[in-house]
């Protein structure tokens, strides 16, 4: 005796299964091949889309569908992985997380690389210079003595509630390209490795703060700082960078954490 | 016709960032907070005393002025005015010129342009400051205001 089951057939994305319209998006993009050696110029591309796709789903249209030569970089595409990061009408922000229905359609969508850093490819640029001040601000736990009872280094809630909200950086650079201190003077370290040393400077398990405040106690360092805000805004952790940036500041001032 | 394509995986190379041993930036930080905060309280206290009180506006003359300069307190407070209006000012625009001044050579001859600005205007006003006198010594007493019936 077989039961007859009846099982609803699938077909399409889920999009369309839920009844969802397409509508048609022009995306402007800035592209740029270094092999022609020509200058970046802006090209347009008409792409269908629904109101729950992202920015990154309309690259991925036109990469796949239009024109293959286009390149960007993403890897998880769920906001974690921090590598789609891209100037998108005006305002950096992660390719990912941006929602086609949070845009304004009516308008063409205005992608391009983000600012500041060398340009390699279309939406692709240099990221070494960044990472550089990423790492010299000694990003990791330096303590020279042995934690209590050989065990663990404890530490109370309150205490790791001080760094909580820097240590949600991704290292996008969504903040750091959107500094203009940093677009015209590369030497800056940036918001980023800012919020990376403050991730360690008021860890009470690190020993190495003092340090860390005489790396940024630089011309090239927090002083730099204008307080524009443009870093928060751009942050697409939500994390306060120019609130941390201020507390760095205060603490070369006080020259402790 | 032949393109040289470089090679992608070129490091991207920058000037490497001097390491000084000491630098004024906390401490022109420091004082733009600190003179911004007198100086709120010096300019206003100028404004209300020049425009507000007494006969406002309408009192400002020379004797006015030549009257508040000829008093101590208005000497140092208009010259504590001016050097920190200044410098405020000066490290305001030194900053600017830091941010914006990519030049090696622009850079420093447009900082000791401002520099040489701000020290000679110091030193002026308050030569001025100390030293005014409404009625000097002269010969040509139709030169002099009409207060001084010396």
């Amino acid at each position: 005796m077989a039961t007859k089951t009846e099982l609803s057939v699938s077909v399409g994305t889920p999009a369309e299964e839920a009844g969802l319209k397409p509508f048609k998006v022009t995306l402007n993009i800035r592209r740029y091949n270094p092999e022609t050696g020509d200058e970046a110029f802006w090209q347009d591309f008409d792409v269908e889309l629904y109101a729950t796709d992202r920015v990154l789903d309309a690259l991925h249209k036109i990469k796949w569908e239009q024109d293959g030569s286009l390149a960007f970089r993403r890897s998880c595409a769920h906001g974690v992985c921090g590598s789609d990061a891209m100037r998108i009408n005006g305002r950096n922000r992660l390719a990912c997380k941006t929602l086609i229905k949070d845009l304004d359609i009516t308008q063409p969508i205005y992608v391009e690389a983000i600012k500041g850093l060398p340009l390699e490819k279309d939406l692709i640029v240099d990221m070494e210079p960044f990472f550089e001040s990423f790492r010299e601000v000694q990003p990791f736990l330096v303590s020279n003595t042995p934690p209590a009872g050989g065990r663990e280094r404890l530490q109370s809630i309150a205490e790791r509630e001080r760094f909580d909200d820097t240590t949600k950086c991704i290292l996008c650079a969504a903040c750091t390209t959107s500094c203009p201190v940093f677009w015209t003077d590369g030497q800056y370290f940036g918001p980023a490795a800012i919020v990376n040393a403050h991730r360690f400077i008021f860890d009470s398990r690190d020993e190495n703060a003092a340090a860390r405040l005489e790396i940024l106690n630089d011309k090239e360092g927090v002083w730099r700082c204008r307080t524009t805000f443009n870093c928060t805004d751009a942050c697409p952790r939500g994390i306060q960078v120019t609130k941390a940036i201020a507390e760095v500041k205060a603490a070369v001032v006080r020259g402790r954490p | 016709m032949s393109t040289v394509i470089e090679n992608p995986r070129s490091p991207y190379t920058r000037p490497a960032r001097k390491k000084r041993r000491f630098n004024i930036e906390k401490w022109a930080w420091l004082f733009m907070r600190g003179s911004g905060v007198i100086l709120v309280f010096l300019i206003f206290g100028h404004l209300f005393f020049n425009l507000m009180l007494g006969e406002g506006i309408r009192a400002i003359d020379f004797g006015f002025v030549g009257g508040k300069l000829a008093n101590p307190f208005w000497q140092w407070w208009d010259v504590l005015m001016l050097w920190l209006a200044l410098i405020h000012g000066g490290n305001g625009m030194r900053t600017v010129i830091n941010d914006y001044v990519t030049g090696q050579k622009l850079r420093p001859f447009i900082l000791w342009t401002l520099f040489a600005i701000v020290a000679i205007l110091i030193v002026l006003g308050t030569l001025v400051t100390f030293t005014f006198d409404p009625c000097p010594i002269t010969e040509n007493i139709e030169l002099l205001p009409s207060f001084c019936n010396a």
